[in-house]
């Protein structure tokens, strides 16, 4: 460290308002010394020393991140969010486990590798059901599949696209919602706040024209959330929520949070406990290894 | 005052922004990036990937 100051990187390839929020803030921290590491510049090596006592990931290629996360955190610096937590958050089909294992009610998964399979994975599940790409965000290239007619042509047009991904069927039972969803943010063992998100579409993400609303905190909403993000490893994450007749349901956590819309809800909280949740890491780094470790 | 390399209009960049920040053409919506601050400079920001994300 130099004398008391941190050395926060901030990873990205692309500067959108939640960066340049969290930009302002490291920058007005009088704690913090920060230096941009776009990542399109960026020459990285096993053996690579870098000069920082931190490291926060705002990197939007999950590729990109992966690789400089594992160089990174193995050479000693504190990474929010760890590479385990980000490898399991980055991957639908590993949340789903995670989540499944710890009690969190999650929708129904199947998986299945070619579209035979993916077409009795479904009707199994019973139509509707969304297929999504395992590594996929933003509400891109996911599909509700209503019936067997759908299913065929979906499948098939999937099976040709580029990306042997594509041809990993990520298959979750379709869940009534009421015209909204619910994203809380966890940074580290507090709920800052949620918004709904709602939308006229049954893709409600921010990234497809979703508004946000506040949502109240309730205390067996906190615990879910809390819950769901120990289940992946803990740090700061967004949790994405469905209410069911059922009760609440995750759906996906998202380790790089954009906050765009739930800023304009929310205000400054989000960027200044995130910055000070990198401070406290740093001072005292979680120690607790999860199941997440082996990744 | 610069212009939009897509549709050629003038642009209003705010006087806070910062280098490689993403900035959006209000007349045509593409996508920019501010490439240099002094002189202005902008390009079209990269297409998004398959595995971008949050």
């Amino acid at each position: 460290m130099n004398g008391t100051k941190l050395r926060l990187g901030l990873l990205f390839s692309r500067l959108r308002p939640e960066e340049k929020l969290l930009i302002r803030t490291a920058r007005q921290h009088p704690e913090i010394e920060l230096t941009l590491l776009n990542s399109r510049e960026l020459i990285l090596s096993p053996a690579t020393k870098p000069e920082l006592d931190l490291l926060l990931d705002r990197e939007i290629s999950q590729s990109r991140a992966l690789c400089t996360l594992r160089l990174l955190q193995h050479s000693g610096v504190v990474c929010v969010n760890r590479y385990e937590v980000v490898r399991i958050c980055g991957d639908k089909l590993f949340t789903s486990k995670a989540l499944r294992d710890a009690g969190v009610p999650t929708p129904e998964v199947k998986i299945a590798f070619n579209p035979e399979s993916a077409r009795a994975a479904i009707e199994e599940l019973g139509y509707p059901v969304v297929l999504k790409p395992v590594d996929g965000s933003w509400g891109r290239l996911m599909a509700k599949i209503e019936n067997r007619t759908a299913a065929e042509a979906i499948l098939e047009h999937k099976s040709h696209l580029s990306s042997y991904y594509h041809s990993i069927f990520y298959l979750q039972k379709y869940l009534e919602k009421p015209g909204r969803d619910i994203r809380a943010f966890v940074i580290g063992a507090e709920v800052v706040g949620a918004t709904y998100r709602m939308a006229d579409h049954w893709i409600t993400n921010a990234a497809q024209g979703g508004r946000a609303a506040r949502c109240p905190l309730t205390p067996q909403l906190e615990a879910l959330c809390l819950q769901a993000a120990r289940a992946v490893g803990g740090g700061a994450l967004a949790i994405d929520l469905m209410e069911t007749p059922e009760g609440y349901t995750v759906h996906e956590i998202n380790c790089a949070m954009e906050f765009k819309e739930s800023f304009k809800v929310l205000g400054a909280i989000l960027p200044t406990r995130l910055i000070d949740y990198c401070i406290e890491q740093a001072r005292s780094p979680a120690t607790t290894p999860t199941a997440t470790e082996v990744v | 005052m610069i212009a939009c390399p897509e549709c050629g209009s003038k642009l209003t960049i705010a006087d806070d922004v910062v280098q490689n920040e993403i900035v959006e053409c209000e007349s045509c919506g593409v996508e920019l990036e501010v490439t240099n601050l002094t002189p202005l400079q902008v390009e079209l920001a990269p297409e998004e990937q398959e595995d971008w994300g949050e």
